[in-house]
């Protein structure tokens, strides 16, 4: 049988091009090793080779991704690799920005594993780390001869097909993904040694780490409410009678967008919860225990708020990946801007 | 603006101006009231609301 086959991918820099002058430079592809491939290629030993070394200009990859990619997907293809390892990229932002997205490409246009490697604070590292195994190495190239063994440890068992563990274990940074395996003691009896570890003042890692929430600064305040236009937006569940967008009723992948055009209140008639985390009666009797569409329409009317928007914004937030709501705020913040909206309001149930 | 029951959700999440509703399976308005009474405390709550959407804040702020 054949080697395995792997392209390994380098920037400018490390395949002795030059530093920032040659940073334009276009993809090139070279037969064998090249710069830290040649660790790469000791490392993977007789099974493995280095079948060739693809090499971009980090600017030049930058301002123009999607050509780039696929230039050198073209180049990258007639070597039929069984692997392609980007990197690693250390802290080199752009370089970890176009380690990253030409692994992905990789994956999608040849179907085969990719990895990569970074130092975890590149920028590159919370735009790719859900998609690709990124493995988290020092932040600068004296971290390669660390990072070395674990590429050749995990790229063997991604070619083999065989089982990825966690992160920790493995020496990748977290991807956000949670797989299930049977524990040899029961939940109990670790949360007991977890406490006791604790007490002792031992290092004790958690099972469930919680997602790191971002800050954002206040925005300035309404100062001439009387003509300021405000949206209704919810993490209640409210949708319309026979929920048409299907919401779901618990970790939601979608939200709706609802017309109240010309209504007074928000009528059971017309609207329903669909949310699993509360007692559904008493909104189900009364959707303006979350929607106040009955007060804010007076309000309207009397001149104390401007306008009331034609349409509220809805999700069910209980158990939603706050990942999957700051992804959803993104896609429709833009229609709140063009709707010229000037405050919102969201309630939660 | 958040109007929430559990506040210190709102303020995990990172809410800038709070206002504290009434219940988890009714945050606007009481339903063990008459219906007018309940929109009595709604209209309480949003006009609170407005009033935080007009306050200016320099961080977490909860407007009890």
């Amino acid at each position: 049988m054949g080697k395995y086959k792997i392209v390994h991918y380098i920037n400018n820099f490390f395949s002795g091009a030059g530093g920032e002058e040659a940073a334009g430079m276009r993809p090139e592809i070279h037969e064998g090793p090249m710069g830290p491939g040649l660790a790469l290629a000791e490392a993977f030993g007789e099974e493995f080779e280095i079948a060739a070394t693809a090499v971009c200009g980090d600017n030049y990859f930058g301002e123009n991704l999607e050509d780039a990619a696929a230039e050198l997907i073209g180049m990258i293809r007639p070597y039929k690799p069984d692997l392609f390892i980007a990197g690693p990229a250390f802290n080199a932002g752009r370089y970890g920005v176009a380690c990253g997205t030409i692994c992905k490409e990789v994956e999608k246009a040849l179907g085969i594993p990719v990895l990569t490697g970074m130092y975890e604070e590149n920028p590159g590292v919370d735009m790719f780390r859900k998609d690709l195994i990124v493995i988290k190495t020092k932040n600068s190239a004296a971290g390669m001869r660390k990072a070395v063994p674990v590429f050749k440890r995990l790229g063997e068992k991604l070619v083999k097909g065989r089982e990825i563990l966690g992160p920790d274990m493995e020496g990748y940074l977290e991807r956000g993904i949670r797989v299930n395996y049977f524990a040899e003691k029961r939940g109990s009896e670790r949360a007991i040694e977890l406490l006791l570890k604790k007490c002792r003042g031992e290092e004790c890692q958690t099972e469930y780490p919680m997602p790191e929430f971002d800050r954002v600064e206040p925005a300035a305040p309404v100062t001439d409410l009387a003509h300021t236009k405000i949206a209704i937006v919810t993490s209640g569940g409210i949708v319309p009678q026979g929920n048409p967008d299907h919401i779901e009723s618990s970790s939601a992948t979608k939200y709706g967008i609802y017309s109240i055009k010309g209504m007074d209140r928000m009528d059971k008639k017309d609207f329903m919860t669909v949310h699993g985390g509360y007692d559904r009666a008493f909104v189900t009797e009364d959707p303006n225990l979350v929607v106040p569409l009955d007060v804010l329409r007076k309000l309207e009317k009397e001149g104390v708020i401007g306008e009331l928007a034609g349409y509220f914004i809805s999700t069910t937030g209980t158990g939603t990946a706050t990942g999957n709501a700051k992804a959803f705020g993104r896609d429709f913040v833009g229609k709140l801007k063009e709707d010229g909206i000037g405050a919102v309001i969201l309630t939660s149930t | 603006m958040h109007i929430c029951t559990v506040v210190p959700i709102s303020k995990t999440i990172g809410a800038n101006r709070i206002v504290p509703a009434i219940g988890i399976p009714y945050p606007l308005g009481d339903p063990t009231k008459s219906p007018a009474q309940s929109e009595k405390i709604r209209r309480e709550l949003v006009e609170r609301g407005l009033t935080a959407l007009q306050t200016p804040v320099t961080g977490q702020t909860v407007f009890e």
